[in-house]
């Protein structure tokens, strides 16, 4: 993808090109990573640029090409779950499956919840539950439109130590199961260098750097970026942490049944 | 006039609001949501046309009807043409509708675009990612979590359109037994004298635009806590 937005006082002008898997956005807040998000997710237009998802343009300034965010198929979890208040948890849920016959719209719902771990909470409304109830609900309406990308806009950065601690660990597992590539936005080293199979660094000048964790903490393509990589000395065990769950089918023909 | 008298009056006055809040239901709140959700080009000017009722005189808004329903208006010939009738719709109880609509459809206009506008645009948002059209957007989530607003500013056009009387007497007269809604009936009541009449149809009046105020009220507070 190549983008370019200006906004009033900001202007991003960036492009990277990432393999499937889990892409981890890092930099400093207000360098437009959440916006690079809503820019791929298609909720915002850019001035110009190109975002080609799995070899299908989505967006092309020059081509005039623009589909719209109901017709790409990218899941998006914003860092406020963005739940529907006046919906019951499941109801959220199946508000992704909008195609689905009745019966098996709930069936389906209530996998995806009790993958997340909150399939207790399906008669509940977002008020009732926890930030990191919510975000687990989020992410399990997110997956039910079987999405060909997931975009999550710092998901964990509203949510207390251990309940991050367990989501990471949660999002790690559902991306390898799902097999769906995540793109995270952080401002979280830690998180960052945790989660990424791929790490897309954006300087805050306009540079951007692609590479794994390791790569990057290795070789900073610029003084701003090794200030951002450096800025805290982590553990080596910190990098390709693995933490792959138990596997459970997240196709519609096997969910079904 | 005895309590049975204001039978006529009241049932047209209900009659003639209900049908003109369901009028500014359909209208008003589609109008309401591209006001609030959309850019385009004369959007300024649509404004302005939407809320000149609330701000012009009744009696100028019923002259600018008279003129449309009248026998050379774009109105008037069509509904002369459907109706039959030499003055087409003027003069009837359905033209006090068209009267009570125009007047009450901006309070409920600005009531729902304020509503509909108050909705975070990030619930739209998801609503498009997880594959809903706009349409679906709107009918789903946005018009629901701005429901109270909406319902508010329709039982404001309600008691509004309840209590018309300038644009309702230019266009429909003030025919006993046809076109005489409350408010007309008043102006008759104290015309001659009758002020039993009147103090009852002013009290009639008064309990049933409380009552809907009442019901407005609720409804704003619980959107607004």
């Amino acid at each position: 993808m190549r983008l370019a937005k200006r906004l009033k006082g900001f202007d991003l002008d960036i492009g990277w090109s990432v393999d499937a898997g889990f892409t981890v956005l890092f930099g400093y807040s207000g360098a437009g990573k959440s916006l690079t998000l809503s820019m791929l997710a298609g909720t915002m237009r850019p001035d110009s640029g190109r975002v080609v998802l799995d070899g299908a343009t989505l967006c092309d300034t020059d081509e005039h090409i623009w589909v719209p965010p109901q017709r790409r198929g990218i899941g998006y979890v914003a860092q406020n779950a963005q739940l529907f208040p006046h919906m019951t948890i499941r109801g959220n849920v199946e508000y992704a499956l909008g195609s689905w016959p009745g019966r098996g719209r709930r069936a389906r719902a209530m996998t995806l919840l009790d993958r997340l771990d909150v399939a207790a909470l399906a008669d509940k409304r977002p008020d009732q539950i926890s930030g990191g109830q919510k975000q687990r609900c989020a992410l399990a309406r997110a997956l039910a439109l079987e999405p060909r990308a997931l975009l999550l806009d710092e998901p964990l950065s509203a949510l207390d130590l251990p309940v991050r601690v367990e989501m990471r660990r949660l999002l790690r597992d559902v991306q390898r199961e799902s097999g769906v590539p995540f793109v995270m936005v952080t401002h979280d080293l830690y998180e960052a260098c945790t989660l990424a199979d791929t790490l897309v660094v954006y300087s805050g000048t306009g540079a951007v750097q692609v590479g794994s964790p390791r790569e990057l903490i290795g070789d900073p393509g610029t003084p701003e970026i090794r200030r951002l990589l450096h800025a805290m000395e982590l553990p080596e065990s910190v990098f390709g942490q693995k933490h792959v769950g138990q596997l459970v089918p997240l196709n519609r023909q096997e969910s079904v049944a | 006039m005895s309590t049975s008298g204001i039978a006529f009056p009241l049932g047209l006055s209900l009659q003639v609001a209900s049908i003109a809040t369901l009028l500014v239901a359909l209208v008003g709140v589609p109008v309401a949501y591209l006001l609030a959700t959309r850019e385009f080009r004369g959007k300024r000017i649509a404004e302005v046309m939407v809320m000149l009722p609330l701000v012009l005189p009744p009696l100028v808004t019923g002259y600018y009807l008279l003129l449309l329903l009248g026998r050379n208006g774009v109105l008037g010939r069509i509904t002369k043409a459907l109706t039959g009738s030499a003055v087409g719709l003027l003069f009837t109880w359905q033209s006090a509708v068209i009267a009570s609509f125009v007047i009450a459809f901006p309070l409920a206009v600005s009531a729902a675009r304020s509503a509909i506008a108050a909705v975070d645009p990030g619930h739209a948002d998801t609503s498009r990612t997880l594959g809903r059209s706009e349409f679906g957007t709107a009918v789903f989530v946005v018009l629901p979590l701005a429901a109270r607003g909406i319902f508010a500013g329709l039982a404001l056009a309600f008691a509004r359109a309840l209590g018309e009387f300038g644009a309702t007497v230019m266009v429909a007269g003030n025919i006993p037994g046809r076109t005489n809604t409350m408010s007309l009936e008043v102006y008759n009541a104290v015309m001659s004298g009758d002020t039993r009449t009147a103090t009852l149809l002013v009290v009639v009046f008064t309990l049933v635009s409380a009552a809907v105020l009442l019901v407005t009220n609720r409804l704003v507070t619980a959107v607004t806590r």
